[in-house]
């Protein structure tokens, strides 16, 4: 069994092998996107070798454990970031002291991009200038602001309680949603509040970051996190890498990313600008509110349907290969089925993002395959349950009578008791499929693409039409599998226990 | 022929069966009788195997049964229970034909065989068709004494087959089955809880109670001399309401 996945997997891994490209990842937020492809444009520049960018891959544990197995070379990330979360150490770590870490792991962290995205204060603009502040300690002058804080800064060790120490500020503050501080700030409720120093709404809504001048915030200056084999195989793309350092100032990255959530143009083009000559080119620029009919039927429609149907159907099958058997074993061997029950249902337990970071290292690919790997494994359960269940709810008459007639055990289990039981198992079987259909939007965390890819792109960049242009048609995938099994049901399951009222009703 | 020897069977330490010998001779049929509970059902469970005897041994023929052989043993025993025992998702023709079907048998021979026993219990050949659920108590019951009688096989054991009928078809089928006992001359055993269904059939009687064998004889037997105040309590309660007669 273990052999026979082995093999699967690395059938599958073969799908996604791609070896003389640098291969760029990136995180799901519009700054990662953006700098992921300036990243891969500036390798393309210099012509010595192609450069592909897999986006959006779900968190820093993903795209991290990406790097290690070699299937990225390269993505943008936070010095604080990698210090804290992927080292465990200060986030005031020094890049030499980060690089001693990271040496041993065959990584490394170079190229200072320019900027810094850390949590800051901001006002208004033309507030801020009318009372002459500038940096953080200004604020002690007018005591009479009114801050509004989000609950994450206001409960922060490094948030709110320490700085108002540090700084000696005496205000009161005010918690505040995230999501309406920018409102707030423009209608004049609160004066100061808590940003990331490169938000896109800071150009928007015309604020001020006041500088921390006494270096309270930890710095998250963003660097490139490489493979250091990367430089010896590309030493000519590497050197273009390398000429983006100090390219990027907090203002520049403030307008890139209001230029992808706000005007709505494509992250390739956005770098290809920035890069260039600095004039737009020709790709079409979708304005801000997209509706959601063009977004639904976009180019990428029928690529996204294909791979969404792939990764549900594949990971299915494997898992009614897998789950019809140890469902058998669970039914016939009580002492087993404590047991198959109990680790299947454990599988249940990991988070999406951890199970895929594991497999994703494991298996030293991202894409299509740690993907189905983790949709197999979560839909393991209602097949295992249903399958162990429906055998075991056989009645004793019933198996005493196969038994009886002297049918050796494959015999009955074949002529007898999963055709008794297999209403039970195809409802299993539709379950798993049903939620596989939910589920494999997390495959575009880590690259598999499918229906996810417009959930994550649209999340990125707040955009609801987009998010819902994943959504519906996910949602209507699992309706139309819904239907296509109460069809399947017609021809599988035994004419003489249909409308069988002693069997589940 | 099939015989016990010093076979005992207790459930958690109740007595089902106390250690018990007993032989079942070709060609005539025994009815075992008792109340609910008495081991009577055990007895016959043990025969086929279902239920393994804590001690002692049984013997099909010449051969004890064990679990090597178990399988093979039951193709030459019928076994017919309550409610049939009748697969719901199969006709009448595909549960009688099963077992020969599994062991290769030629299919023009099923086809023969299953027309004579369907003369043989008097169910019309259309009916074979229908699944189980479609079919009345009675007609399930001639189904599955024909899927027990397919490979012919000289031991027949029947666990209360008629103990779900109502009155009137368990008549009939009292009738025939007695006939079709009378053609076959094969070693039966009937266990049933009902006097008069024993009388009916019996060659032999055996009555059961808490797991013993309490008398064992032909009907008359049991009348003219009940082994103790408990058979003669049994036959008494089992008196038919037919006036004159009680």
């Amino acid at each position: 069994m273990r052999s026979t996945l082995a093999l699967l997997l690395l059938l599958l891994s073969g799908l996604c092998g791609a070896q003389d490209t640098v291969k760029v990842g990136s995180k799901r937020f519009t700054e990662s996107y953006i700098l992921g492809e300036i990243i891969a444009a500036s390798v393309r520049s210099v012509g010595e070798v192609d450069a592909i960018h897999r986006q959006g891959l779900g968190n820093t544990a993903i795209v991290f454990s990406a790097l290690r197995s070699g299937v990225i070379d390269v993505y943008p990330e936070y010095a604080g970031t990698i210090a804290m979360e992927l080292l465990k150490k200060s986030a005031t770590s020094s890049l030499e002291e980060i690089n001693r870490e990271l040496a041993p792991l065959g990584l490394g962290a170079a190229v200072r991009l320019g900027f810094s995205n850390s949590y800051a204060l901001a006002m208004r603009e033309d507030h801020a200038a009318k009372l002459q502040i500038v940096t953080v300690s200004d604020l002690r002058r007018t005591p009479s602001l009114k801050f509004g804080l989000s609950q994450e800064f206001l409960n922060r060790k490094d948030g709110w309680n320490g700085m108002a120490r540090a700084y000696g500020l005496t205000a009161t503050p005010q918690g505040l949603d995230h999501g309406l501080a920018y409102e707030a700030i423009a209608t004049s409720q609160a004066d100061v509040i808590d940003v990331y120093s490169t938000d896109a709404k800071l150009a928007k809504h015309r604020l001020r970051v006041l500088t921390d001048d006494l270096g309270y915030f930890p710095r998250y200056d963003a660097v490139l996190l490489y493979r250091l084999d990367l430089p010896q195989r590309f030493p000519k793309a590497w050197a273009a890498m390398s000429r983006l350092e100090g390219r990027i100032s907090a203002e520049q990255m403030i307008a890139l990313n209001a230029r992808a959530e706000l005007a709505g143009v494509p992250f390739a083009s956005i770098a290809e600008t920035f890069l260039g000559d600095g004039k737009e080119h020709a790709l079409p620029v979708p304005h801000a509110g997209r509706q959601f009919l063009d977004s639904l039927v976009g180019g990428d429609f029928l690529r996204l349907t294909g791979e969404h149907l792939l990764l549900v159907f594949a990971s299915l099958a494997l898992s009614i290969v897998f789950g019809v058997p140890l469902g058998i074993w669970a039914g016939r061997s009580p002492g087993a089925a404590g047991w198959i029950l109990g680790s299947v249902g454990m599988l249940q337990t990991i988070p999406s993002l951890a199970l895929l970071a594991f497999l994703i290292t494991w298996m030293g690919t991202i894409g299509t395959a740690p993907a189905i790997v983790a949709l197999f494994l979560y839909a393991l359960l209602p097949i295992v349950r249903s399958t162990a269940s429906g055998l075991a709810d056989i009645p004793l008459p019933l198996r005493e009578s196969g038994l009886a007639l002297g049918l050796p055990g494959g015999a009955r289990l074949r002529m007898i008791e999963l055709p008794l039981a297999a209403r039970s198992i195809l409802a299993g079987i539709k379950t798993s499929a049903i939620i596989n259909v939910g589920t494999a939007t997390i495959a575009a965390f880590v690259g598999a693409g499918g229906y996810g890819e417009r959930i994550v792109a649209g999340l990125a960049v707040n955009d609801n039409a987009v998010l819902l242009a994943g959504a519906v048609p996910a949602a209507l995938m699992a309706v139309g599998l819904q239907l296509g099994f109460d069809l399947l049901d017609r021809w599988l399951i035994p004419a003489g226990l249909r409308h069988d009222e002693g069997i589940e009703h | 022929m099939i015989r016990l020897e010093g076979v005992s069977k207790a459930y958690r330490g109740h007595v089902a069966l106390a250690p018990t010998s007993v032989a079942f001779s070709a060609q005539r049929t025994t009815v075992l009788i008792g109340p609910s509970g008495c081991g009577k059902s055990t007895l016959l469970r043990l025969m086929v195997g279902l239920v393994r005897p804590d001690s002692g041994q049984v013997w099909i023929g010449d051969e004890k049964l064990g679990s090597d052989n178990v399988e093979r043993l039951r193709h030459g025993i019928g076994y017919v229970i309550q409610d049939g025992g009748l697969f719901p998702h199969l006709t009448a023709r595909r549960n009688i034909a099963l077992l020969a079907r599994h062991l290769g048998r030629p299919e023009a021979r099923i086809g023969a065989r299953i027309a004579e026993l369907a003369e043989a219990v008097k169910l019309p050949l259309g009916l074979l068709e229908r699944y189980p659920r479609e079919l009345s108590g009675g007609q399930r019951q001639r189904v599955s004494l024909m899927r027990a009688l397919m490979l012919d096989p000289p031991v027949l054991l029947l666990d209360e087959p008629l103990g779900a009928l109502d009155p009137v078809t368990r008549y009939e089928l009292q009738e025939e089955l007695k006939q079709v006992f009378a053609t076959l001359a094969k070693t039966v055993v009937l266990v049933t809880h009902d006097m008069n269904e024993a009388a009916h059939f019996g060659d032999r009687i055996m009555l059961l109670r808490a797991g013993r064998i309490v008398q064992s004889g032909t009907f008359s037997e049991f009348l003219r001399s009940p082994a103790e105040d408990y058979v003669r309590d049994f036959i008494r309660a089992q008196r038919t309401i037919i006036p004159g007669k009680a």
